[in-house]
């Protein structure tokens, strides 16, 4: 916009009052929790709780990330961790092939094929619920990490999205691989993956996100403490009954639940919009 | 999609395609199909002999006054979440764009709340409004207002609009500004020297050109508010008290895991396909200009 249309001072003045209002409010919800997880229970459970940090930081992550409620924080993040790059990779690897095949073959049923990947958009895990905790059953996966993996690395979205991007590719760069011999899987390492790093990338951090944030699928087939996810794992931090739940290891486990998507998205900020406007196509 | 320019290979595609197909395959196609097959059986309670029943079970669903509720439950519910995450949204975004400087910065700090789970989310919106210990319900009380959600169903409600609603405000805001951005600076001055106030302008150029954004937004709320808020429903709420926060997606969990009606679970999991199915058919009738088969 033009200084022409910008020139009223107060507005702007007060437009960034009225921001810095809705940030503060936006973001009171995550401080509030951050100093909950750096007093005892005693400052919290007689309100009103103390706004101001507190000096019980190191004792709240240490009991948290040492012995938690149920099983240690520390073994859900890596739970966590194992389960959110392993729907990442997954997604990515099998989207990259599949598009590839999509777009640079020519083979009977594709079309069938293509429209069988574009009917898993419908199928979200939340409508085929029970079925699906069957067939993880049935397979022995409860559990397990490759039973919290493998039924949510099915990709219609990313696939479609590398469909594109290799489809904006100029034809010249399979001629001229054909030319120096080049074979299909050659010319998909070697040229294909470097010419879509950026994509690759941006899906990465947006998938990241997708996979740590997960709830529902963890919730039901991870019936040991052991194998939790720390996303999933919070709500099994809370007692059954009337007992007084333990706040501040509860709200340091939230922060320590929340850090790892927020530093993916403070970091790499760029490829997280570009990935969030690209699979939205 | 066809490149004129492809390699021949009798094999090689199908490899390359059956990860995706067997994933596909083993994990969507068939519980899908078994979720419509239940749903035309009905089991015993030891889940030893399963007798085909036809259409009995949606009969029942339909019969059932609390799953009729659920519906209407989760049209609320729905409609609250969009509304309210998408009008905080759009004035947040109408501001940062106003202002230019600093608008990185606050772009930075706005999409924070995407990062984070729903069902953290849930956690900390519980916390500040714990009937007993909560800050929120502490101030509330000050002011003479009994908080407990815990025993208001309406108060229930609001507490998970709420979570649900500030979680994707970030997503909105981030594809409105982005909105915003992509107006033509000229068509405003244009609008500004014919005399139209900031107001006026919104009304008659901005609001009008962001429509597109706005429909899809609309859709992937909508979408949102059915599926991916489970979490914050499970935290905050568990569907209580009576079920006043029992939306769709959390009846098919109930139904299906607590109660163990799988018969009755199957035939809600195959009426929320055909409901995904139908607001997947929307979304893509919009976006299909940028979808090329």
């Amino acid at each position: 916009m033009s200084n022409m249309v910008q020139k009223q001072g107060v507005g702007i003045f007060f437009s960034h009052m009225l921001i810095l209002f809705g940030i503060a409010i936006i973001l009171f919800p995550i401080y509030l929790a951050f100093i909950a997880s750096t007093h005892e229970q005693a400052a919290l459970v007689t309100p009103p709780m103390p706004l101001l940090p507190g000096d019980h930081f190191w004792t709240n992550y240490k009991e948290a990330l040492g012995s938690g409620v149920n099983v240690p924080v520390w073994t859900m993040l890596i739970n966590s961790m194992v389960m959110s790059l392993g729907i990442t990779i997954g997604k990515i690897v099998i989207s990259l092939l599949s598009a590839f095949a999509i777009v640079y073959f020519n083979f009977r049923f594709k079309m069938f094929f293509f429209w069988m990947i574009f009917l898993t958009l419908m199928l979200p895990v939340e409508v085929r619920i029970v079925p699906t905790y069957q067939v993880i059953a049935n397979f022995g996966m409860l559990n397990s990490y490759s039973g919290l993996i493998f039924p949510l690395i099915a990709s219609a979205t990313a696939t479609f999205l590398f469909r594109q991007v290799f489809m904006s590719m100029p034809n010249e760069l399979v001629e001229a691989a054909k030319v120096d011999g080049a074979g299909p899987m050659k010319f998909f390492w070697d040229i294909l993956i470097p010419i879509s790093k950026t994509n690759i990338a941006a899906l990465f951090v947006i998938l990241f996100i997708y996979g740590w944030n997960q709830y529902l699928w963890p919730l039901l087939i991870t019936t040991e403490p052991e194998m939790n996810t720390i996303v999933m794992g919070i709500k099994q931090m809370f007692p059954s009954g009337d007992d007084i739940p333990n706040w501040p290891v509860i709200m340091a486990t939230a922060i320590l639940a929340m850090l790892p998507p927020i530093l993916v998205i403070i970091f790499m900020q760029r490829l997280f919009v570009k990935g969030l406007v690209d699979s939205e196509k | 999609m066809q490149t004129s320019a492809v390699f021949s290979n009798r094999w090689l595609p199908y490899a390359l395609l059956a990860p995706q197909l067997i994933i596909t395959g083993v994990f969507f196609f068939w519980p899908a199909f078994e979720a419509v097959k239940q749903s035309l059986y009905m089991s015993d309670p030891f889940g030893l002999s399963m007798q085909f029943v036809g259409t009995e079970n949606f009969e029942y669903l339909f019969k059932d006054s609390y799953y009729r509720t659920s519906f209407v439950t989760t049209a609320i519910f729905s409609t609250l979440v969009t509304i309210s995450s998408l009008s905080v949204a759009l004035l947040l975004a109408v501001l940062v764009d106003r202002v230019i400087k600093g608008s990185g910065a606050y772009r930075s700090i706005l999409i924070w709340p995407y990062a984070i789970a729903p069902a953290v989310a849930g956690v900390l919106w519980l916390f500040m409004f714990n009937p007993s210990i909560g800050v929120a319900s502490y101030y509330l009380k000050l002011m003479g207002y009994e908080w407990n959600h815990v025993l208001n169903g309406g108060e229930a409600m609001f507490l998970v609009v709420v979570a649900s609603a500030w979680k994707q405000i970030s997503y909105n805001f981030l594809f409105f500004l982005a909105g915003l951005q992509s107006i033509p600076g000229s068509v405003i001055e244009a609008a500004a020297i014919d005399g139209a106030g900031f107001w006026k302008r919104f009304r008659t150029i901005v609001f009008p050109l962001l429509s597109p954004t706005t429909f899809f937004l609309v859709v992937v709320n909508i979408i949102y508010a059915f599926f991916e808020t489970f979490a914050v429903i499970h935290t905050i709420t568990s569907g209580g008290p009576q079920q006043s926060t029992t939306i769709l997606v959390y009846k098919v969990f109930t139904d299906g895991f607590v109660s163990q009606d799988l018969g009755s679970s199957a035939a809600q999991s195959v009426v929320l396909l055909i409901l995904v199915g139908l607001l997947t058919i929307v979304q893509f009738k919009y976006i299909e200009r940028k979808v090329h088969y």
